[in-house]
């Protein structure tokens, strides 16, 4: 036994290190591209510290949104936004000024972390007495879902409302376009392969993270990235071509989960006497409900996200060759 | 019987760690991409393969196992494209460089 605890304890050190050290060589790196690349790999260390500190749900979620889809719009990003011509040198006092604002924040919180009393304040047991009452066997799905359903519909809505946000960023006149930005021209074979290989499985994994979401760590959130994630590969191979702006069904899709998360809670007020209640002994029927309605919103509403935009419809050079073809390579 | 299954694992997953030490040193020392590429594909496909099998030795049957080399056979897919997306981005810098002509690789790609 003596041998794990070490094990662990070495385990947590080399991410204790590594984390920081990534994150200031990801600041420092004076390449762009290099610093998307090490985001991503930045992102899966930090799920990995969410495993050691016994969060597989957080982990789920930084492995899929902070490793994999922010590291693709952050490509995206670096493909189209012009070199900076800033010299380096001068933007120094910003980076310290920064560095001194993220040094505070890290100290703050670690005094308040260090300061709490020895038995710190938790809710875990009032969450684990009350666990029952909503037939749940995963307490963060609990919390998620029925003590704080009110913060996750929220949450829901916002992933709407950046949709809009997004998309208010479409060129004049080009609304029934597709957007061009995740296809390639001449998409390579194998990634082809992979785009037709991969989905079936990926698919019968997002479905299965929902489903166990109920009892085990996983859910509508990271099934839905999971989602995007498949869709956005089809799209990058050619194999699916992305909806314009104006098309309903994807637009549909995008808002029948908060949507139908809505209705639900409205339908408490009269049927178990309060805003987003359950009827009792129907809690689990309506969770899977909304988690089902709410990870195909998500997957919509990211796969859109990842999708972009559409050119604009005066100037056609930027053609979606030299779009592709500038984001696969690196720049050397 | 478990002692051998023990057994087994240690020496695999030892076998495996080599592998991925062979492969970061390749990474390392190597002195081109193509090359590096190669050596890193080798320890993935390889030194995963090791350590599933030495892990299986110790996975309930059948969901364990299973799962397991569901884990390295997607790994091996997805390792793979990788290595084939990255080498043949290489290879068409390579080409752009001396030849200019970007329809060098059409019939390929």
């Amino acid at each position: 036994m003596m041998t794990a605890i070490d094990f662990g304890l070495a385990a947590d050190l080399i991410l204790a290190v590594s984390i920081p050290g990534m994150a200031l060589w990801l600041i420092l790196t004076r390449e762009r591209f290099r610093a998307v690349v090490g985001f991503m790999i930045y992102g899966l260390f930090v799920a990995l510290a969410w495993m050691r500190l016994g969060a597989p749900d957080v982990a789920l979620t930084e492995a899929a949104i902070g490793g994999g889809l922010v590291g693709l719009l952050l490509l995206g990003a670096h493909a189209r936004v012009p070199p900076d011509p800033t010299p380096p040198g001068r933007r120094w006092p910003l980076h310290v000024l920064a560095a001194l604002l993220s040094g505070a924040v890290a100290a703050g919180l670690a005094a308040v972390v260090l300061m709490l009393p020895d038995p710190a304040p938790s809710l875990a047991a009032t969450v684990a007495d009350a666990l029952p009452a909503t037939a749940m066997d995963n307490p963060v799905t609990a919390v998620l879902m029925a003590f704080r359903a009110v913060d996750t519909l929220l949450e829901t809505v916002v992933l709407v409302l950046a949709l809009i946000a997004f998309w208010s960023l479409v060129p004049e006149g080009a609304w029934s376009q597709r957007p061009t930005w995740l296809s390639l021209a001449r998409p390579a074979p194998a990634l082809v392969l992979l785009a037709r290989l991969l989905p079936p499985f990926g698919l019968l994994v997002a479905v299965h993270l929902f489903w166990i979401g109920t009892s085990q760590p996983g859910g509508k959130f990271q099934a839905g990235a999971l989602l995007a994630a498949l869709w956005a590969l089809t799209m990058i191979a050619g194999l699916s071509r992305p909806p314009a702006p104006v098309r309903r069904l994807p637009r549909l899709l995008a808002v029948i989960g908060p949507a139908v998360f809505f209705a639900v809670g409205l339908a408490g007020i009269w049927l178990a006497g309060d805003f987003l209640a359950y009827p009792s002994g129907l809690e689990k029927p309506l969770i899977l409900l909304i988690e089902a309605v709410l990870m195909l919103s998500v997957g919509a509403a990211l796969g859109l996200v990842l999708a972009g935009l559409p050119p604009a419809a005066q100037t056609p050079a930027v053609s979606a060759d030299d779009g592709g073809r500038s984001r696969a390579e690196p720049r050397s | 019987m478990t002692l051998a299954l023990d057994l087994l694992t240690v020496a695999a997953v030892s076998l495996g760690l080599v592998m991925f030490l062979a492969g970061v040193v390749g990474l390392i020392r190597l002195p081109d991409p193509l090359s590096r590429l190669h050596a890193l594909t080798k320890a993935d496909n390889l030194g995963l393969g090791l350590v599933i099998l030495g892990l299986l030795a110790q996975a309930d049957w059948p969901f364990g196992a299973l799962k397991l080399i569901a884990l390295w056979l997607l790994v091996v897919l997805s390792g793979s494209v990788a290595g084939q997306l990255l080498a043949s981005t290489q290879r068409d810098l390579l080409d752009a460089r001396p030849k200019g002509d970007p329809d060098r690789n059409e019939g390929s790609g």
